[in-house]
């Protein structure tokens, strides 16, 4: 049966074209000292501002040639995946924890739970969401975890949205009602008949946010405001290309394609997953 | 013997102070079906919800009591309360839809509560499903266990519906309009599957249903509603060859009749409704005095 189901449907492009390029990434991020053709951090004022390969003038092994220091920009974008994963990893996954289980309960038990929650959600988005996450690591002070923390202190209010309104629509259900009448617990009833079915809602803005915390850290880093200015980052990588775009564009335009097809992929990753985990869209 | 289900006096309001339940009065036999007829709204199913402990919580229960086998519900402590309920009495849902989990398999879902309820290893729970699902008749148990609610027809979650609210032998099942959504076709089939079973299991049933056809057909009892008042009560027999109340006659009028499919529809005489809207004005009143 479950072969029928897979056939019909057909494989899914947009999972396996997401998922490969993800895997692709994270891997490379994974065995940065590996795959870097050169040491990110290494400048070469002789090998200032290379071409990529296909145009005059490029070097072997600098295949999307260099910046303005001389060092490898295939190189500088490998290691900047590493923090790039990391933030969105972490960041992701805390915004998660928090938002789902607040939306959990607002959603599920309603009344003085959901209001007061629900109003601070309100408040909470009221503030422009980068100008607080800039405020916020200002206070924190730069460094990994202060940006992990920043955003997800800021983006949990995503997941607690969402979850909060599954939760409610799938609360008036009436498996739900049939379960409190066999006696179930309500804690019981939030995790073993609610939390199920707002899990293919969650898989998706987990991947979702994935990609918003690697655009948040890129902007971080392009305000000078992530990690520390030795380490590349893809926003800083994107920083450092805007003032040479004149001299040399692919120091501006590789790590922006790098970062759009990171972010596209995540969000069609999840779309594709929700699709995959719910046993009715199936 | 005691009545299975004793409800005496029950009243319910909404925050407005609208009473919705007024002064309910009504008692369930072991074994026998009592229905529960009336228009929408006419509190039919709060009954229902009242009983099994599920009522909205905008909804306040303000007087009676309810006796389940002889247990004052209104006495016990909440969680005790849960236990009892759980343990006596079981649910047949409306909506076949929405009464399943939908990311659960049937198996677990129907499993997991005999395991729950009745302290049952897993092995016994699961016995006891396919043995349920044998005399709902589903041809194919060992499939439909493994499926997902949405593989399933309308019938067949009815049917699946059905042998789950009989399967931990509850004393009393609150059948809310258990055909209602089904089809016209697999009502008739639905409707004598739940007699039958009743039969077997001798469970006494509180039927909640708006149509007649079915009242005649599977209940020994019935209490007339409207307006949250109980406005009739007798033995279906009884009621059906010499309605009492002008109420019950014109909703026996308003019945539509399959031998001639082309006449309009007949409202409930307005003269009657206008009669008893203000006999339960009259009541209202004279209900609030002594409560302040």
């Amino acid at each position: 049966m479950d072969e029928a189901r897979t056939s019909r449907r057909g494989p899914s492009p947009r999972l396996w074209l997401a998922g490969g390029w993800l895997l692709l990434a994270l891997l490379a991020a994974i065995f940065a000292p590996l795959v870097a053709p050169q040491d990110p951090l290494a400048q070469d004022l002789m090998l200032e501002r290379l071409p990529p390969f296909w145009l005059d003038g490029a070097e072997p092994g600098y295949w999307l040639g260099t910046d303005s220091l001389g060092r490898d920009l295939l190189s500088r974008l490998i290691f900047g995946g590493r923090i790039a994963f990391i933030v969105a990893f972490a960041a992701a996954i805390a915004a998660c924890l928090v938002g789902s289980t607040l939306g959990l309960i607002a959603g599920y038990f309603g009344g003085w739970a959901d209001r007061i929650i629900s109003r601070v959600v309100d408040i909470w988005m009221a503030f422009p969401p980068v100008l607080f996450a800039i405020l916020l690591v200002a206070v924190l002070g730069t460094g990994l975890s202060s940006v992990i923390l920043a955003i997800a202190i800021i983006d949990w209010t995503r997941f607690c949205r969402v979850i909060r309104a599954e939760a409610m629509g799938q609360s008036r259900m009436d498996y739900v009602e049939n379960a409190r009448i066999a006696g179930y617990g309500r804690i019981g009833i939030m995790l073993r008949e609610v939390l199920p079915n707002v899990v293919p809602s969650i898989v998706a803005l987990l991947s979702l946010e994935m990609g918003i915390a690697v655009i948040v850290e890129a902007i971080l880093s392009f305000v000078n405001l992530s990690i520390s200015t030795d380490d590349p980052t893809w926003g800083s990588i994107i920083a450092e290309g805007r003032l040479s775009i004149h001299q040399a564009w692919w120091v501006l335009v590789f790590p922006l394609i790098t970062l759009i097809l990171t972010v596209l992929s995540f969000s069609q990753f999840g779309e594709a997953l929700k699709a995959r985990f719910d046993p009715v869209l199936r | 013997m005691s009545a299975c289900l004793d409800i005496a006096n029950l009243s319910a309001v909404l925050p407005n102070g609208q009473r919705v339940l007024r002064s309910v009065s009504l008692a369930v036999q072991p074994g026998e079906v009592r229905a529960l007829v009336g228009e929408s709204g006419a509190g039919k199913t709060m009954i229902g919800k009242a009983v099994l402990g599920v009522l909205p919580s905008s909804v306040r229960l303000v007087e009676g009591d309810m006796l389940l086998e002889g247990e004052d519900l209104g006495r016990l402590q909440p969680k005790a309360r849960r236990t009892l309920i759980g343990a006596r009495t079981a649910l047949i849902p409306q909506d076949p839809l929405t009464a399943l989990n939908p990311s659960r398999r049937i198996g677990p879902q129907m499993t997991d509560r005999l395991v729950r309820i009745l302290g049952w290893s897993g092995e016994k729970a699961d016995r006891r499903t396919r043995q349920l699902l044998d005399e709902v008749q589903i041809r194919d148990p060992e499939r439909v266990l493994k499926s997902y609610p949405h593989e399933l027809s309308g019938g067949m979650r009815q049917r699946v519906l059905i042998a789950a609210a009989f399967a931990a032998e509850p004393r009393l099942i609150v059948a809310d309009e258990p055909t209602t959504a089904l089809d016209v076709t697999v009502q008739k089939q639905i409707l004598r599957l739940i007699a039958a079973l009743q039969r077997e299991h001798g469970t006494a049933i509180l039927f909640v249903t708006h149509d007649l056809g079915v009242v005649a057909k599977i209940s020994q009892k019935v209490s007339v509603l409207y307006a949250g008042k109980v406005v009739e009560e007798a033995d279906t027999a009884a009621l059906f060859a010499a309605p009492q109340h002008a109420y019950t006659r014109a909703l026996m009028a308003a019945t539509p009749r399959y031998t001639d499919p082309f006449a309009s529809l007949k409202p409930v005489d307005g003269a009657v409704l206008a009669g008893l809207a203000a006999e339960i004005a009259a009541a209202d009143l004279a209900w609030r005095r002594p409560h302040g």
